[in-house]
């Protein structure tokens, strides 16, 4: 029994000084080995491995969806242990991550792009938050104080500890979430889109810090789409496309890293003909923007979208491609009805004529209608049925009897909805549109994602639109009732309707669209015909090329 | 679009399930009422007591109706009790000690309600302020008000006229002459309207039916069909039967039977009602659907500023006297009742008829509890309990679906 126990402690004293051992010689601060994540219905990672060098800025690159959140969120310990297949090592040392605490022992801090810090704190509450310097719950503040003061020196911060968030800016915003990583001991601090909502003297600060750390022997990952910057700064480059590991080298081995190569091996798929393209005729111009400017409604100082200004033309897919967080979804919110963002300026033509539009309502009177990317937050009333989703935007049509004032300028209509047309007229779009259902009395919260569009299709169709802006319009939706819809979108063109089509997805852009716009940080990068619009030129203007 | 052939037992279990709350209500409803029979050797269902709870709370249904478009659309309102007691004090004042003509106190009552309406939907709608805090507010103003108008503790005699009348007064006989049950059997025109509800059900029930079929929509077989048209007739003829064998239908309960009526009609086929509904169901898909949400919110507090008042009238007539007590957690009992009747305290859902049974479910239980000399405190800690349970089972039964 004794000797037994000795042995087996033997062995593991062997097996420990050998881990340390390889931890020791390991070149790589971490490394994951064939890590691969599904979801249901996709596969996010597929045998990714990702290599990480002590006290090297290695850049991760790739397209919306490449999996660099996902493969940073395996990393953290957010998809703990066991939900992915592979293999972890830090220092050489393979590790379990069953949360974001267990990754934050080994020092893996990641700073997301939504800044997770309490504006109405100051900024040395938010340093310690969750990890609050306390004695029987008690904190003591003088600590923490002192030690907050150590740390905003360290990222070069002139402020009083006591200052409230809400009074900083985003760059400086940015700086206290590097301090509170440090504060945690960060000895690899992920960075997602640090630069993002930066403007460039604020870039220009947050990357001279990182060098800072740099030397301090802080290991840093940086996903950015700003490939300039990205040369800028890497020691190293990885690029994932579609959930693999493309490519990863120095940026100055191989004869150099450049961002055409990035963005060849970015893109470098190729386009298969998923997409029911046909050649429309463009007629006349039947909206005009003219020098659209939005703020951020919260950030004072934000400029959103910047001096926009383009043509929807009659009978065209108008395609607008840029990259997560470009602007692409607030330009069009903005645009209808003002439903987002401060201090909008600029002009929208109609047919030529100048309209003023400062609600959803106004928007939908002048034919220009919006689908929301979020169909379920912000386009069903879920607890409705088929019929009043449907008929939801357009009462006023299939109502008899009397107009009541509003309380505003608006005239509200108060009728009394004619149950027969409202059936007829609700049937029609379930026939036209395929929606698969026993009944239009089912309620929208029992139908699969595809259907669930198709009602808000139909519901934006029952408002008669000149303009049909899809937001995300396939999204989470599965391959036939995709195909539906691109079908639906070239049927509703050669009725005269423009339709204008945002997508995270390139490809589907590409190969709908007659016409694709390119967005970059706010402004309108490129404008292109489709037979011009290449996977590589889009990338290039949606990584702000000129 | 096929009408699928079902058997009837998966029309009865699917039709259960979902209405779960609904028919849970209606049990829940009469199992109470069989207890206090038992409980109380046998007094809870007679004609008089019934007549008793039904005018007793009518006022807390009047509230009820204006309750659910407000919960519907996502808001409270707890002003309603004290604005209620303010506009039946006002009336009385101005009809008494002022000497208005008594239409003119009325309408003082009444534009009080419209103007508090008015007050409230403009912070909640157009201020974006929580109308918890707006109506707390009212509710703190009103209750000041109504011990400035009514001094001392004293109330405001309101012993006749209109007022009177519309709180305390029964419907003539129409023919016979004489006390009901002593005289004359029974009251002959309750009896008329009765029968003429019931008539009138059957032909909104059937061209219903005619509609569905017609638009190829699911509808019951036929001996359900009877089954169901049998049983709703049963429950109008109760409802009708007590009071024509008591001593007649109220003015009171006249007007709640056509204000429900109405009600119903607005939340289930206008315009308004759909965008409320719409609203309270998803406020953001409301928006960019291009309702008007201020304007729709400041109708529903109109709306139930009006109602307050209605039911503060009714009150004081009842009481044939104004106090300074009367309002006294109207807002909470309303809550209450509209809460059991099935409307979610998170907006979107919710019926008029589920209110006013959630009204006669709470009434009953006070009713009940007096007649069983059960003392107050005893009454509120179950009547606590039961409110919470309701929300429980709502939560729960959602969940299950």
């Amino acid at each position: 029994m004794k000797a037994a126990a000795s042995v087996a402690a033997f062995f593991l004293a062997g097996v420990g000084l050998w881990s340390l051992n390889e931890g020791y010689m390991s070149d790589f601060v971490f490394e994951m080995v064939n890590i691969s994540k599904e979801f249901p219905g996709v596969k996010a990672l597929d045998d990714v491995s990702f290599r990480v060098k002590r006290g090297e800025i290695h850049a991760l690159v790739g397209e919306n969806g490449a999996g660099k959140s996902t493969l940073m969120k395996v990393l953290s310990g957010v998809h703990p242990y066991g939900t992915y297949t592979g293999q972890i090592l830090v220092n050489g040392e393979e590790v379990q991550f069953k949360n974001i605490r267990d990754s934050e022992h080994k020092g893996i801090v990641v700073i997301y792009q939504e800044l997770a810090l309490v504006r109405l704190l100051n900024v040395a509450e938010n340093l310690f938050l969750g990890n609050e310097i306390a004695k029987n719950g008690i904190i003591n503040w003088e600590d923490v104080f002192v030690q907050t003061q150590k740390y905003l020196d360290e990222v070069g911060l002139k402020i009083s500890p006591e200052t409230k968030l809400i009074n900083l800016g985003v760059g400086q915003q940015q700086l206290i979430e590097i301090a509170k990583a440090l504060s945690k001991d960060a000895k690899i601090l992920v960075l997602d889109e640090p630069t993002a909502a930066l403007n460039e003297a604020d870039s220009e600060n947050l990357l001279n810090i990182l060098r800072e750390l740099k030397k301090r022997g802080v290991t840093c990952i940086y996903i950015s789409h700003k490939l300039e910057e990205v040369l800028e700064i890497a020691d190293s480059v990885t690029v994932l496309r579609d959930g693999h590991s493309i490519h990863s080298q120095s940026v100055h081995d191989d004869g150099g890293m450049t961002e055409e190569k990035m963005i060849n091996l970015m893109v470098g798929r190729k386009l298969t003909s998923r997409y029911p393209r046909k050649e429309h005729k463009a007629g006349d111009v039947v909206m005009e923007v003219k020098n659209w400017t939005v703020y951020h409604p919260d950030l004072i100082e934000k400029k959103v979208i910047d001096n926009v200004s383009f043509q929807i033309k009659k009978g065209e897919i108008l395609g607008v491609a840029g990259l997560m967080g470009a602007g692409r979804t607030e330009l069009f919110l903005s645009l209808f009805g003002r439903s987002w963002g401060r201090e909008i300026s600029g002009e929208i033509l109609i047919e030529g004529k100048p309209v003023q539009i400062h609600s959803p309502r106004e928007a939908i009177q002048a034919g220009f209608t919006y689908l929301s990317e979020d169909r379920k937050e912000k386009g069903l009333v879920l607890g409705m049925d088929i019929l009043a989703n449907t008929t939801l935007s357009s009462l006023e049509r299939i109502s008899d009897y009397g107009v009541m004032e509003g309380f505003d300028k608006q005239v509200a209509k108060a009728g009394i909805i004619n149950y027969l047309k409202e059936v007829r007229i609700t049937n029609h779009y379930v026939k036209q549109l395929q929606i698969k259902t026993p009944s239009i009395e089912q309620k929208v919260k029992n139908l699969s994602g595809g259907n669930q569009q198709k009602v808000v299709i139909g519901k934006w169709l029952m408002t008669d639109p000149k303009i049909l802006v899809l937001d995300e319009p396939t999204r989470g939706i599965d391959v036939g009732a995709k195909f539906e819809i691109y079908n639906l979108m070239n049927e509703l063109v050669d009725n005269g309707v423009a339709i204008v089509l945002i997508s995270s997805e390139l490809p589907e852009v590409l190969g709908m669209s007659d016409r694709v716009i390119v967005i970059h940080q706010g402004r309108l990068t490129g404008d292109l015909p489709w037979q011009e619009a290449t996977q590589e030129r889009c990338m290039y203007f949606a990584t702000g090329g000129k | 679009m096929e009408t699928r052939k079902r058997s009837v037992s998966q029309i009865l279990i699917t039709g259960f399930k979902s209405n779960i709350n609904q028919y849970a209500m209606f049990i829940a409803l009469i199992a109470v009422w069989l207890i206090f029979q038992i409980l109380s050797g046998g007094e809870f269902i007679t004609p008089r007591n019934l007549s008793n709870l039904l005018g007793q709370n009518v006022y807390i249904a009047i509230l009820a109706v204006g309750m659910v478009l407000i919960m519907v659309a996502g808001h409270i309102d707890l002003s309603v009790g004290w604005l209620g007691g303010t506009a039946g004090a006002l009336a009385a004042l101005a009809w008494t000690s002022w000497h208005w003509n008594i239409w003119a106190a009325i309408a003082l009552a009444l534009s009080l309600g419209i103007v508090t309406g008015l007050w409230q939907g403009f912070w909640v709608a157009y201020r974006g302020l929580p109308a918890f805090i707006v109506t707390l507010g009212s509710f703190l103003m009103f209750h000041g008000f109504i011990l400035l108008s009514v001094k001392n503790g004293q109330t405001v005699p309101v012993q006749h006229g209109a007022i009177y009348q519309f709180g305390s007064g029964f419907l003539p006989q129409l023919f016979m002459k004489g006390v009901v049950g002593k005289d004359v059997p029974f009251h002959d025109l309750s009896m008329l309207l009765g029968i003429a509800a019931i008539v009138l059900y059957w032909v909104y029930e059937l061209r219903n039916r005619a509609n569905r079929v017609k638009f190829g929509f699911e509808v019951l077989p036929w001996f359900l069909q009877l089954g169901k048209i049998i049983l709703v007739s049963a429950l109008i003829a109760g409802i009708f039967a007590i009071q024509t064998f008591y001593v007649g239908i109220s003015y009171a309960f006249l007007f709640l039977i056509l204000l429900t009526l109405l009600f119903v009609f607005i939340t289930t086929k206008t315009v308004f009602g759909r965008h409320v509904y719409a609203i309270g169901g998803n406020k953001e898909a409301a928006k960019l659907s291009g309702i008007n949400i201020r304007a729709r919110t400041m109708w529903v507090f109109v709306i139930m500023g009006t109602l307050a008042s209605i039911a503060g009238l009714v009150f004081t007539g009842r009481m044939a006297s104004a106090s300074p007590a009367a309002g006294n957690l109207w807002e909470l009992d309303t809550i209450a009742a509209v809460v059991v009747g099935g409307t979610s305290t998170l907006g979107g859902e919710g019926t008029i008829i589920g209110a006013i049974i959630g009204a006669l479910f709470m009434g009953s239980l006070n009713n009940g509890m007096l007649l069983l000399g059960l003392d107050i405190q005893y009454q509120y800690i179950i009547k606590g309990l039961i409110l919470t349970l309701a929300v429980w089972f709502d939560i729960a039964s959602k969940k299950r679906r």
